[in-house]
């Protein structure tokens, strides 16, 4: 028998897998991110009902009244899978863990003026509650949404806020010298004082939404789309101007993650929207009955925040939310 | 000065109190899977944290997992490492792998989104979004670890396809599906308690140990790395299982049912893994009967002992399960013999060598029932008949493996097992005690199967011919049929330097 | 007797060496089993390490929570803090 160690015989048979290759065809190696995201979510012959849904499947496109040919058109910008969404967060939270550390080692709130430090109380700490319903808004649309691209993204939007809310937590703590003051002043707030009770009351009244896809509209892009501008860019830059520049350093993440939120659902937004005019008309539909409501609920918590030019500064995020909407193909 | 916290304390102030109760919507709509089940939560502040890992660690310590094994992927790939494996027909243990379990993890990424939305304590939904997250983690880099063996060996191409047609298939899908289709604290009871505590080491280790053994060092790494994930599922699980237990003592039946339930359907589940680690592996760490001795027999009992204090006991049909560990891989082996021709992996009979690895396993088995059959179908081969079975087999209603389980608890390992049960009029079948009495539970949810021999036999599966089928399953000719003599075993003696064998060949062609 | 087992299974790698060592240290009656890439540690009743002991054997200051990159398997209650981790099953 004679050896023939082809060359030949090392090539692959084929580059990638059949899901994949019937999307981009066989001539270029998938994406990393495209392997891991594509057809990976069944879509037929389930075995049972769901107990806690009988009327639809495990899996169901009828929970939600977007229709889209192809659940897979939207793909996210930042390419996030698990291991490429750790590694970016590593590296940002070793920022955030050594600017946390300078502020405690140096004791740098040490000199905040108590007026600022009280509103940063006010404003900042009760959206530790305001992140966590996030979260469960967000792992709804895990559970209940269709198609791997959008629910991992949706997985890993929820960290994030579990993450974020353990920030806030953290700067709460800064400012008390570890002691829960704060904290619970915060949750008292949330839950009683007049000022956020629009919000909360939206937020429930989002929890217990049918579609998921309105839950994104109102949670990730409504919701979002006013508070981050309002609070992350517009106060905490009020707040530095005011002595307190350390909580730039604070709520970095916030800032960097309020840009890739921006980001994903603008292309979320353009790729559903042009799929259909029913879509879009009920993308803009949600938009409008919500953006109505939210905008309404932040008055009072821009007025903490920037006193009687509240209602200025919101109506500007209002207009520029509004503006990157339509440039979606969202007319509101 | 400020205080100093103790890391449970902080971890306390971090993720406790972050949830309220609404007041704008009635609670049991927010939180609406949360009773009908009929478990009694009284205080969810009770709850014990099982892992103390807040999310910024998390993404640090992750990273630094997955820099690792990514690189191990990488270096794997570029250097065409799979030519190191013992022999190409090791690698049909990942076709099962990538078609039968990758699948799993990822419905056990949204499964425990549900649980993250729909549980009302923190500290209980926190720990399940890290599971969900870890879940997508082992999805994905399954899927990044065997897209290399995609590229050079059959029947890895179009898994997720497969796993909502084929079906041997059905047997994990529905597996899962039974849970998810369940509540929170059923699902929980089934996945983190029965699968991710109680039995998660007959599924891993045969696995990974096979990897070891034969060269795969890219799984290898996987599994190293995975497993440290299953440290914490596995402290979750039994948490949960403690949790539940001393919040109402209402509890405890449910839950002992559910148990009882998960373990048995779990059990049958991992049959398939049986069959993998005896006759897949050209070496062999372990036989199914050596590890289902220390990792169930052992290891299940002292934990029990340990549970015994809250009224749990070992679940239903144990002895069963223990006593068919002297049989299973061998009759769920026979099954995939008579059907290689419609599978998406290579088998085959053992060779020499390995049957007598079996007798010496399986000294009570092995040679008086067993090795007779691979005689006799040795021969048949020989003589140009290999035998394949050209009829679809009945499957059982709930584990849905065709019925090829004898009455071995009743002494009469001859006699193939049958129950019945009647539903509105109709008969189902079952492969035995403890899959009819999981039918009769619920039959109601159970007559929903889609079962894969019907739905061939109703016509919704490509046509009525075998090849039909295979097509509409996305099946290659070269997927399936024994390992001599196939595709993957040609090309790996083209890759080594050796002239193929000049066996007959056998394949679904042949067979159809 | 074997009710009381409690085990820890590491990687057997240079990262994982000061953690190991410490369980051998720190509990006198533990066994350790080494097996292909990984080893067994194995007690009865409970097993613990110390903070200080890791960061001594490590040349540097650990945190605790750094054996989940080399963890692989355990089996017992967990209970920890900043300063220690152990595992128990009575």
């Amino acid at each position: 028998m004679s050896l023939n160690i082809a060359a030949k015989e090392i090539k692959p048979l084929r580059l990638n897998y059949g899901h994949i290759a019937r999307r981009i065809g066989d001539n270029k190696p998938a994406t990393r991110y495209q392997e891991a995201v594509y057809d990976v979510q069944p879509t037929t012959n389930f075995h049972y009902p769901p107990s806690w849904d009988p009327s639809r499947k495990l899996y169901d496109t009828a929970r939600t009244a977007i229709v889209m040919q192809d659940w897979y058109s939207f793909t996210d910008p930042r390419q996030f899978y698990y291991t490429s969404y750790v590694a970016a967060r590593a590296k940002q939270q070793e920022i955030m863990e050594s600017n946390f550390e300078l502020v405690e080692k140096r004791d740098l709130l040490q000199s905040l003026p108590a007026e600022l430090a009280a509103q940063i109380r006010q404003v900042l700490i009760p959206l530790r509650h305001y992140e966590y319903g996030a979260n469960m808004n967000n792992q709804d649309i895990c559970h209940r949404g269709y198609g791997t691209t959008i629910t991992s993204l949706a997985s890993f939007n929820g960290f994030d806020r579990i993450g974020m809310a353990q920030y806030i937590s953290r700067i709460a703590l800064l400012l008390d010298g570890n002691e829960e003051t704060s904290l619970q002043a915060a949750k008292e707030a949330w839950l009683n004082n007049p000022a956020w009770q629009g919000l909360r009351q939206a937020m429930e009244d989002s929890f217990v939404l049918d579609d998921w896809f309105e839950i994104l509209v109102v949670q990730d892009i409504v919701m979002d789309g006013l508070l981050y501008p309002l609070i992350y860019e517009a106060f905490i830059s009020q707040v530095a101007a005011q002595g307190g520049s350390t909580f730039l350093m604070l709520t970095q993440f916030m800032n960097e993650w309020s840009e890739e939120n921006t980001r994903w659902t603008n292309q979320l937004l353009k790729v559903t929207a042009s799929e259909s005019p029913a879509n879009a008309q009920l993308l803009a539909e949600w938009v409008r009955v919500w953006l109505a409501r939210i905008d309404l609920a932040l008055l009072p918590i821009a007025h903490l925040a920037f006193g009687a030019k509240g209602a200025e500064q919101l109506a500007t995020v209002k207009a520029e939310l509004l503006a990157r909407l339509a440039k979606q193909g969202l007319k509101v | 000065m400020a205080k100093k916290l103790n890391m449970r304390k902080r971890y306390e102030l971090l993720t406790r109190g972050l949830g309220w109760e609404p007041t704008y919507q009635p609670k049991d709509k927010v939180f609406a899977q949360e009773a009908y089940e009929g478990i009694k939560i009284t205080d969810w502040s009770k709850w014990e944290d099982p892992f103390r890992l807040t999310v910024d660690a998390y993404w640090k310590y992750q990273a630094e997992k997955d820099k690792k094994l990514y690189a191990v992927m990488d270096s794997f790939a570029q250097n065409n490492a799979h030519l190191n494996l013992a022999d190409a027909s090791y690698v049909n243990a990942l076709k099962l792998f990538i078609q039968g379990v990758s699948p799993l993890e990822y419905a056990a990424h949204r499964n425990f989104a549900r649980l993250a939305r729909q549980l009302s304590g923190e500290g209980a939904q926190i720990a399940c979004q890290m599971q969900s997250i870890d879940e997508l983690r082992h999805a994905q880099t399954q899927i990044h670890t065997i897209s290399h063996y995609n590229k050079h060996f059959h029947g890895m191409h179009d898994p997720f396809h497969m796993f909502d047609r084929v079906w041997y298939l059905s047997v994990p899908k529905s597996y899962f599906d039974d849970a998810s289709s369940a509540g929170p604290f059923e699902f929980i009871t089934s996945v983190s308690f029965s699968f991710e505590y109680l039995l998660t080491n007959l599924l891993f280790v045969p696995f990974m140990s096979g990897a070891a053994y034969n060269g795969d060092m890219a799984t290898v790494t996987f599994g190293f790395s995975a497993q440290s994930d299953e440290s914490r599922h596995m402290t979750l699980g039994l948490e949960i299982i403690k949790f539940l237990l001393e919040q109402h003592e209402d509890n405890l039946p449910i839950v002992q049912g559910w148990i009882d339930k998960h373990f048995w359907r779990a059990y049958r589940l991992l049959g398939l893994v049986a069959m993998m680690q005896d006759y897949f592996l050209p070496e062999s760490p372990m036989s199914w009967k050596e590890g289902w001795q220390i990792y169930f027999v052992e290891n299940a009992g002292a934990l029990f002992n340990d549970l015994g204090r809250y009224g749990l006991q070992m679940p239903k049909y144990h002895e069963i399960a223990t006593a068919e560990a002297d049989h299973i891989s061998h009759q769920i082996f026979g099954t995939f013999y008579n059907y290689i021709h419609a599978a998406a992996f290579n088998l085959g009979l053992p060779s020499e060598a390995k049957m007598n690895w079996l007798s010496e396993k399986y000294p009570d088995t092995f040679d008086k029932y067993y090795r007779p059959r691979m005689e006799m179908w040795a021969q048949m081969e020989k003589e140009g008949k290999r035998f394949f079975n050209m009829g679809l087999p009945q499957l059982c209603q709930v584990c849905q493996i065709p019925m090829c389980f004898t009455e071995i608890a009743k002494d009469d390992p001859m006699q193939v097992s049958y129950r019945v049960s009647e539903y509105e009029g109709e008969k189902f079948h079952t492969c035995s005690d403890g899959c009819k009495t999981i039918f009769d539970h619920e039959p109601e949810k159970y007559v929903n199967a889609w079962l894969p021999v019907h739905q061939i036999f109703q016509g919704n599966c490509g046509g009525a011919a075998v090849p039909d089928v295979l097509n509409w399953y996305h099946f290659h000719p070269e997927d399936g049929g024994d390992y001599v003599g196939s595709a993957d075993e040609a090309r790996w003696k083209a890759m080594k330097g050796e002239a193929a064998a000049e066996a007959p060949k056998t394949s679904q062609a042949d067979a159809a | 007797m074997s009710e009381h087992k409690v085990f820890m299974i590491f990687q057997n790698t240079a990262d994982a060496q000061p953690f190991i060592s410490a369980f051998e240290q720190e509990n006198p009656r533990a066994t350790l089993d080494y097996q292909p890439g990984m080893v067994r540690i194995e007690g009865l009743g409970e097993l613990g390490i110390t903070q200080a002991v890791v960061s001594e054997l490590a040349g540097r200051d650990v945190n605790l929570q750094e054996l989940h990159l080399t963890l692989i398997s355990l089996s017992g209650n967990i209970d920890e803090d900043d300063d220690y981790f152990r595992i128990t099953r009575h």
